[in-house]
């Protein structure tokens, strides 16, 4: 249908444990527009990051996908077994997550990885794969990058692993990429560069980018769009500028009124009382309402999304034009 | 500043490499051993008065952390001393001094997971006699209301704690000392952001309240911006940039301090608006091998000869007060004040 890339319907990822089932994401449905930029924001616990893992069939045992379904341009993702999923990963859409020391493997060069990353998609000889990878590291950002090949993980600083890691996701140019907090645990001055660089390259080569982040203010300066997610649902989204600085649920409203970039120096912030729920048993209606200000008897009930425009939000008192 | 609380005195801390037997060998024999030392903190003297709260900002590895440490009387600076009120923090290598208390980071890690919340909190001041025995369990009781936590919570264990709870544990185990000085390392930064909004309006009650001195050490600035009246800027050990708040934001004087500030994204909420991301060329040298001079030196645009032969001092700012460690100094528009030479 409508042309988009990605489609994300009703998606239902939850952990089965002995506590109980937790209901990490819970109906979550959004679509993705070739080239688009999507910033994915929440806090923990959210269901962000499993939203993003439920996408390339990531999830482990306790964890399942319930119900719900993931398109890519027409292709049911959910239904893939193995194989299939194999192909899908790293060659159309692959993923950048948040600490390079861990997804970096320690005992290979970054040459031989990136070999490795290049040959389970593609017959091709040792010295053009190796070739394409430094082709590769040189568009990230790294400086000489043919022989930074035969450099090893720990050799690299923290700000040029994630280069490294965000260079394997470029290999075989694919339609998605997926990063989770990838600048998290960078300094902000290596942040920047990073932001500075994706952004380019997500535009040249029209590759689209969903990017999962609790920061507000460093999705605020890349995103095309956002969503916020509380609780496993999205709450809200719509273009990034709109929610940002007209907000329609309260809990982006609470989300901006806490950061201290919001109020003059040495005010009190206007917090968000209380704590996100347990997902092990979540309230019947929203799941914000025992957190909101606005929150009345109706709230009791789940609140459906409402559209308007770009926009949409799942509340039964919005904030702003909507109300 | 007239009236010096706290008073760091050309403190330094290096980290030298302990060589095991093997590695002694090695290298006798030729082998390249590491023998280099970190130059964690170089030289740095400060001074924060009574009741005043300061911000230490700089990326990973510039040594705010150790230089925290050093305030708060845990580590030993390999030169210089730390005074509080004239009295020194450490002598012979101990702390002796109780009126320094420190939060860190990671209330996952700074709590004990096998002692009661209680047992925590009272374990110091009973240790040093603040409370007598018998009185501990009400003592324990007003400093958890007072960071807003219920008494009764005191029989649990870390574990029953959300990270917000837990954060005000640690500073509810830090204030039942009783400290003129709270030296915080980051403490919000491992929490989510309407809880961080939670702890840090705890930190503004409590400077309103009890007056206490604090060091705020952060890597996030608008974090920094909110709690402190006085901001330092570190890199690679020093202090580049010292000086009032709001001066210091908006309008630094050191290329790095302000190269920093210029690369944390601001919230966008126009539409159309496009970002430029202002990055600084390259990254941090490493602090094994410090470059000579100014150490912003090699990733300066403003660089001369004299920036990699002799290292600026600290030198009262042009504006707004303060001092600044550099020879080209900035102005408002970004471009130095005086004319580089060389």
């Amino acid at each position: 249908m409508s042309g988009m890339l990605l489609e994300i319907e009703n998606l239902h990822t939850h952990f089965l444990t002995r506590a109980g089932v937790v209901q990490a994401v819970n109906g979550v449905s959004f679509t993705l527009a070739r080239g688009e930029i999507l910033g994915l924001v929440g806090e923990s616990g959210s269901g962000k990051t499993v939203t993003g893992f439920s996408i390339l069939g990531l999830i482990d045992p306790p964890g399942r996908i319930v119900e719900g379904s993931v398109r890519l341009d027409g292709l049911e993702l959910t239904s893939l077994d193995q194989e299939g999923l194999r192909q899908v990963r790293g060659k159309r859409i692959s993923m950048v997550f948040q600490d390079p020391m861990m997804t970096l493997n320690p005992v290979l060069s970054i040459g031989e990885q990136m070999l490795l990353a290049v040959r389970a998609h593609e017959r091709i000889t040792r010295r053009a794969g190796l070739e394409r990878a430094a082709a590769v590291l040189t568009r990230v950002g790294i400086p000489e990058a043919a022989t930074r090949l035969s450099a090893y993980p720990h050799q690299f600083s923290g700000g040029m692993r994630q280069r490294v890691a965000i260079a394997i996701a470029l290999l075989h140019r694919p339609e998605v990429i997926i990063a989770d907090e990838p600048t998290t645990a960078l300094d902000v001055s290596i942040q920047a560069q990073i932001l500075h660089e994706v952004r380019e390259l997500a535009r040249e080569s029209g590759t689209a980018l969903i990017w999962i982040s609790h920061d507000l203010a460093t999705v605020s300066s890349l995103a095309d769009r956002l969503i916020v997610m509380y609780a496993g649902r999205v709450v809200e989204q719509g273009p990034v500028a709109e929610v940002l600085s007209d907000p329609r649920h309260p809990y982006t409203d609470g989300l901006l009124a806490s950061l201290p970039a919001n109020a003059r120096p040495g005010e009190v912030l206007r917090q968000i009382p209380g704590n996100t729920p347990s997902l092990l048993d979540l309230p019947e209606g929203c799941a914000f309402a025992p957190r909101c200000a606005r929150a009345s008897t109706i709230c009791a009930t789940a609140p459906q999304l409402t559209h308007s425009g770009p926009r949409s939000w799942r509340c039964h008192h919005p904030l702003g034009a909507g109300a | 500043m007239s009236e010096c609380f706290l008073r760091l005195e050309r403190v330094s801390k290096r980290f030298e490499p302990r060589l095991s037997l093997g590695d002694r060998i090695a290298a006798r024999l030729g082998a390249t051993v590491e023998t280099r030392s970190v130059h964690a903190v170089d030289e740095v003297s400060l001074a924060v008065a009574r009741g005043e709260t300061l911000g230490l900002v700089g990326e990973s590895g510039c040594g705010k952390s150790t230089l925290g440490r050093i305030a708060a009387g845990i580590i030993a600076p390999s030169q210089g001393e730390v005074t509080l009120d004239g009295e020194p923090v450490m002598s012979e290598g101990r702390k002796r001094s109780t009126r320094i208390q420190m939060v860190f980071q990671d209330p996952f890690a700074s709590l004990d997971p096998r002692m009661r919340v209680g047992e925590i909190i009272a374990e110091g001041p009973l240790y040093h006699g603040l409370v007598p025995a018998v009185g501990a369990r009400s003592y324990v009781a007003r400093w958890m209301e007072r960071v807003g936590l219920h008494a009764e919570q005191a029989e649990r264990f870390p574990h029953q704690f959300s990270g917000g709870q837990r954060q005000r544990i640690a500073v509810a185990r830090a204030l039942a000392m009783q400290p003129d000085v709270l030296v915080c390392d980051e403490p919000v930064a491992s929490l989510d952001v309407s809880i961080q909004a939670q702890i840090i309006n705890l930190f503004l009650e409590l400077r309103r309240d009890l007056a206490i001195t604090c060091i705020f050490i952060s890597h996030d600035l608008s974090v920094v911006r909110h709690l402190a009246d006085r901001i330092a800027v570190m890199y690679l050990g020093r202090i580049v940039e010292i000086g009032p708040r709001d001066v210091l934001y908006e309008q630094p004087e050191h290329p790095y301090a302000r190269a920093l500030l210029d690369s944390v994204p601001r919230l966008v909420t126009r539409t159309g608006t496009r970002v430029e991301f202002r990055t600084i060329a390259g990254e941090i040298p490493s602090p094994l091998e410090p470059p000579a001079g100014c150490r912003f030196n090699p990733r300066c645009p403003f660089a001369s000869a004299d920036c990699r032969i002799r290292p600026p001092g600290l030198m009262a700012r042009h504006v707004g007060g303060g001092e600044v460690a550099c020879y080209h100094p900035l102005g408002e528009d970004g471009q130095p004040l005086r004319e580089c030479v060389g």
